[in-house]
């Protein structure tokens, strides 16, 4: 499998990503400078976390206009799948590949733990091997929000990819950790080969991060 | 000397408004044999001053134990550096941002945190985990709220963007701390033994290279406020909090550590405290050269600055370097990759003087000896008081049925609770390297690619430094060498923050002096030098200083990750054992300035042979596989610890004990001991070697449940437990 893993000036989970990756899928994805224009032939675009342009002006803003994220349109719209993880989500949303938006979390501070989510459609290749996973969330910018014709849409079109829920996996109040409507905690565009998630999979992919649950969505993808 | 025969043609005023003293100002002149210029005194200002010249401390820090088998790099460089073995070393040091963060706390806990990690990648050290020790007031004091957002806002905004995981720390408040909080942070690094960076400038008519932002106006005499105390006025002194920018530092790290792969760079000096001043002195000092700069190539943020402010201004995330000339064009691509300034501005001379000059003009010729070699350095006075005396409390003193809602009451109180809230602010699990999270006795961070790891503990109790400051000195390191061997990790060195008011006052010199005793004397025994630190005096507002705070950060290494210790309860049916001798040492406890109000009965002493012989024993019963979780008994005692293991593990403990003194021995702060989780099936091999190494261990209880029982005393439920806990922050 040929992967890629876009670096922004202020990603930070670029290496994280390609650990889990090289450890999964079995082989180190390329890193593509952000300044770059073009990426040929891929079987996966990561768009890691971080703080792209230090979030300065809106997270996920700046990034999304850089020189690269024209491929990155144009190989999603080509059907490649494309990742975006936590930052990443803010930039494929700043970027139109997906929809809505993600405020400050509700509790205006920044959130590091571990939360626990379900996959709300299994047929992706992103999460036909995802069941109720523990991994942990990082971010200030996390609160998912739509309005209620783009939640009907999304909803009826099965692009909610994760929602926030508890052990048992409710999705309730108590499970939602940043206010994010429905607990969503990741979506997909229409065809399913873009996802976006708040949650970060590869933080959760050996047993010293004392859980691995994020190994699945990287497992989906090689099936 | 008195105003009436100032003979100078320099106004008084103005080197009395720098910070300086008349001797001192008398001193310059005779270095230079004529009186400075403007820029030449703002510059004396700024290596002069306690900050940047430790010249009432270092008299007493060379006291300190600094070598050791694994120290490549003791005290004197940006951080010090220790072997952990296969050709790694970790680099680390802590430093204090106390006054910026009391006038703005999320800048000056933000710049604190972004200083200290340059001080690490300087050294081509990648940083991989940060930590902190912080200070705040009376926790009902109306400012101490507003402090905590604003400083753990911006020790995560900084961290937390640069992409450095925040894995822990410690947070205490007294009454002490209402007029000056403290902040002090530490940064560890990973580099390799054979690409370290220095700062000593070398090579005559090399280029002296300037990176990163630009310099604006702001933190001008940054250092020379750090320097002096607080009063009523000081909000004033805000524009001389730097403000910091975090993704230019990612930016400035990444750069830094691509260039640091080529054969480049010949030395390189982080522009912190005073910064172009003090940067391209110490490079030059360390070097035995000159430097001759052209201030007019200064990126500069803001129009018509001049020599006396680009000299003094403490922008941030700037970095000098001195480069291989064939290696120029080199260096300046990968800067400009990064959208970062890149400017030759100067070269490296035989002069051994600091020569300045702005648009064709001389602005200042300073010999590098004079500032440095020759800058004061004083034996303060000091007095060294008696340590308060011990009290012994008997059992009669106590209601013995109180103990669990004594406990409820100590584990809710701001001293004592539980940190999440402070650190789920912070990303403590970046890089994917985070093995064991905060909350545990030391966190634990893989050295990447390895299944080894590094753990670090920060400590300090200063109430027992107050008391007793070389039995206070003594705790601190120890304190940090527990938390460490807790952990699984054998100790291996320590960096220090030295925190104390006025310098001036003999008592306060007393207390520096005592706690140095007290440090060096558990460095030399634990063989644990110090390898790195920094001193902050002058943390007095009007007249009132805060507790001697000597905040220890100790390092320890883990060679195999399987070894890794934590101090959440794992299973029921196990059995908690204590380690060590109790002894019912209530004095200074958390017991007694929790429950009855009151801080007295002295500090407890500390035996380092005991220490050593407990210590040793827990890493010796850690490689033999016998333990399941370790707790180093600290603050609040035994009952706290157990209730921190308990909520840690979410499993409950029944406790089976018979003392004649139960507050004693639940609530009194003893040392050397360590609480163990042992497997039914390793008890009596557990007991069998402890016997052999003539350490004392005791069956408290066994795990199971959900709820703290104590024999004929009654029983806890963990949801109360939890709740108690988390509650003070909760409603924060």
């Amino acid at each position: 499998m040929k992967t890629h893993v876009i670096v922004f000036p202020g990603s930070n989970c670029d290496r994280d990503v390609a650990v889990a990756i090289q450890n999964i899928i079995g082989s180190s994805p390329e890193m593509v400078w952000h300044k770059d224009s073009t990426i040929n032939q891929s079987d996966l675009i990561v768009v890691p976390g971080g703080f792209s342009y230090g979030d300065y002006l809106r997270c996920g803003a700046m990034a999304s206009t850089s020189p690269i994220m024209k491929s990155v349109i144009e190989n999603a719209n080509k059907g490649v799948p494309v990742m975006g993880i936590c930052n990443g989500f803010q930039i494929l949303i700043e970027s139109g590949l997906l929809q809505g938006a993600l405020m400050r979390n509700s509790s205006l501070s920044f959130i590091c733990r571990d939360i626990i989510i379900k996959p709300t459609n299994t047929k992706t290749i992103f999460t036909n091997k995802s069941t109720i996973s523990k991994m942990p969330i990082a971010h200030n910018e996390g609160n998912y929000f739509a309005n209620s014709n783009q939640i009907k849409e999304i909803e009826d079109n099965d692009q909610i990819a994760f929602q926030y829920c508890d052990e048992n996996g409710d999705i309730n109040a108590h499970s939602n950790p940043n206010g994010s409507i429905n607990n969503i905690a990741g979506v997909f565009n229409k065809s399913k080969n873009v996802l976006g998630m708040m949650p970060h999979p590869e933080r959760a992919a050996e047993s010293i991060h004392g859980c691995d649950d994020g190994r699945n969505i990287f497992e989906s993808l090689l099936s | 000397m008195t105003s009436s025969n100032w003979h100078f043609d320099t106004e008084k005023s103005l080197v009395e408004s720098h910070g300086l003293k008349l001797d001192e100002f008398e001193k310059i002149v005779e270095g230079l044999g004529r009186e400075p210029n403007l820029t030449e005194l703002g510059i004396f200002s700024a290596m002069w001053n306690e900050h940047c010249s430790y010249k009432s401390s270092k008299y007493w820090l060379k006291k300190l134990p600094t070598s050791g088998e694994r120290v490549i790099q003791g005290p004197g460089e940006n951080a010090g550096v220790i072997d952990i073995d296969d050709g790694d070393v970790a680099v680390f040091k802590m430093e204090s941002h106390n006054h910026p963060s009391f006038l703005e706390p999320y800048q000056g806990a933000a710049t604190g945190v972004g200083g200290i990690l340059r001080d690490v990648f300087t050294m081509g050290a990648r940083p991989v985990a940060n930590m902190n020790a912080l200070r705040f007031g009376d926790p009902n004091h109306p400012k101490t709220k507003h402090l905590v957002s604003g400083v753990v806002g911006g020790i995560g905004g900084y961290g937390n963007c640069i992409g450095i995981p925040t894995v822990g720390g410690e947070v205490n408040f007294h009454p002490s701390y209402n007029g000056n909080i403290l902040v002090n942070a530490m940064t560890v690094g990973i580099a390799k033994k054979d690409k370290i960076f220095y700062s000593a400038a070398a090579g005559i008519g090399n280029p002296v290279v300037y990176v990163g932002s630009k310099t604006g106006r702001d933190g001008i005499h940054g250092a020379t406020m750090a320097s002096a105390e607080f009063d009523d006025d000081s909000e004033e002194k805000k524009p001389t909090v730097q403000v910091g920018d975090p993704f230019t530092e990612k930016l400035l790290l990444e750069a830094c550590l691509e260039l640091m792969k080529e054969d480049a760079i010949i030395a390189i000096q982080d522009m912190g405290a005073a910064g172009l001043t003090s940067s391209s002195i110490e490079m030059a000092s360390k070097g035995n050269v000159g430097i001759d700069i052209n201030l007019s190539k200064v990126p500069m943020r803001a129009a018509n600055m001049t020599a006396y402010e680009l000299m003094l201004s403490e922008s941030q995330e700037r970095m000098l370097m001195v480069i291989q000339p064939k290696k120029e064009e080199l260096a300046r691509s990968i800067f400009k990759k990064w959208d970062l300034e890149f400017e030759v501005i100067g070269e490296v001379t035989d002069t051994k003087k600091l020569i300045l000059h702005m648009d064709g003009e001389e602005q200042a010729s300073i010999p590098i000896n004079i500032l440095v070699e020759d800058a004061p350095e004083y034996q303060r006075d000091y007095i060294v008081n008696d340590p308060s005396p011990l009290i012994s409390f008997e059992s009669k003193d106590f209601e013995d049925k109180d103990i669990l809602s004594d406990l409820l009451k100590m584990i809710s109180h701001p001293n004592l609770c539980s940190r999440k809230w402070i650190w789920e602010q912070y990303d403590h699990m970046v890089m994917a390297d985070t093995v064991v999270r905060p909350g545990s006795d030391a966190a634990v961070v893989r050295v990447h690619g390895t299944n080894k790891g590094i753990a670090i503990s920060t400590d300090c109790s200063p109430t027992y430094c107050r008391h007793n400051p070389y039995e206070g000195g003594k705790h601190a390191v120890v304190e940090t060498w527990r938390n460490i061997v807790a952990s699984g990790a054998e100790p291996i060195a320590i960096t220090d923050c030295m925190n104390f008011g006025n310098p001036e006052k003999p008592e306060i010199m007393g207390q520096f002096v005592e706690c140095i005793r007290g440090m060096g004397d558990a460095c030399s025994k634990l063989n644990y030098p110090v390898i790195s630190g920094n001193v902050s005096l002058y943390n007095e507002t009007n007249g009132e200083g805060i507790y001697p705070t000597p905040a220890i950060g100790g390092v320890g290494l883990i060679r195999d990750l399987s070894n890794t210790m934590t101090i959440d309860l794992k299973n029921e049916g196990n059995v908690l054992c204590l380690i060590g001798e109790s002894n019912n040492h209530l004095g200074n406890s958390h017991y007694l300035s929790i429950i009855q109000n009151r801080e007295d009965g002295g500090t407890p002493s500390i035996n380092l042979d005991d220490e050593l012989k407990n210590g040793k024993f827990i890493l010796d019963c850690v490689a033999k596989k016998l333990l399941k979780s370790v707790h180093d008994v600290g603050e609040g005692g035994v009952l706290v610890a157990i209730a921190e293991m308990c909520i840690s593990g979410k499993q409950g403990i029944k406790i089976d004990i018979t003392k004649d003194f139960l507050h004693g021995f639940f609530f009194g702060e003893d040392q050397a001991r360590y609480l163990v989780e042992v497997s039914q099936n390793k008890l009596e091999q557990l007991e069998v070697d402890a016997s052999k190494s003539a350490v004392k261990i005791e069956r408290i209880g066994e795990i199971g449940g959900t709820s703290i029982s104590i024999n004929s005393i009654g029983e806890v439920e963990l949801s109360s437990l939890i709740d108690h806990h988390t509650k003070w922050f909760n409603e924060f």
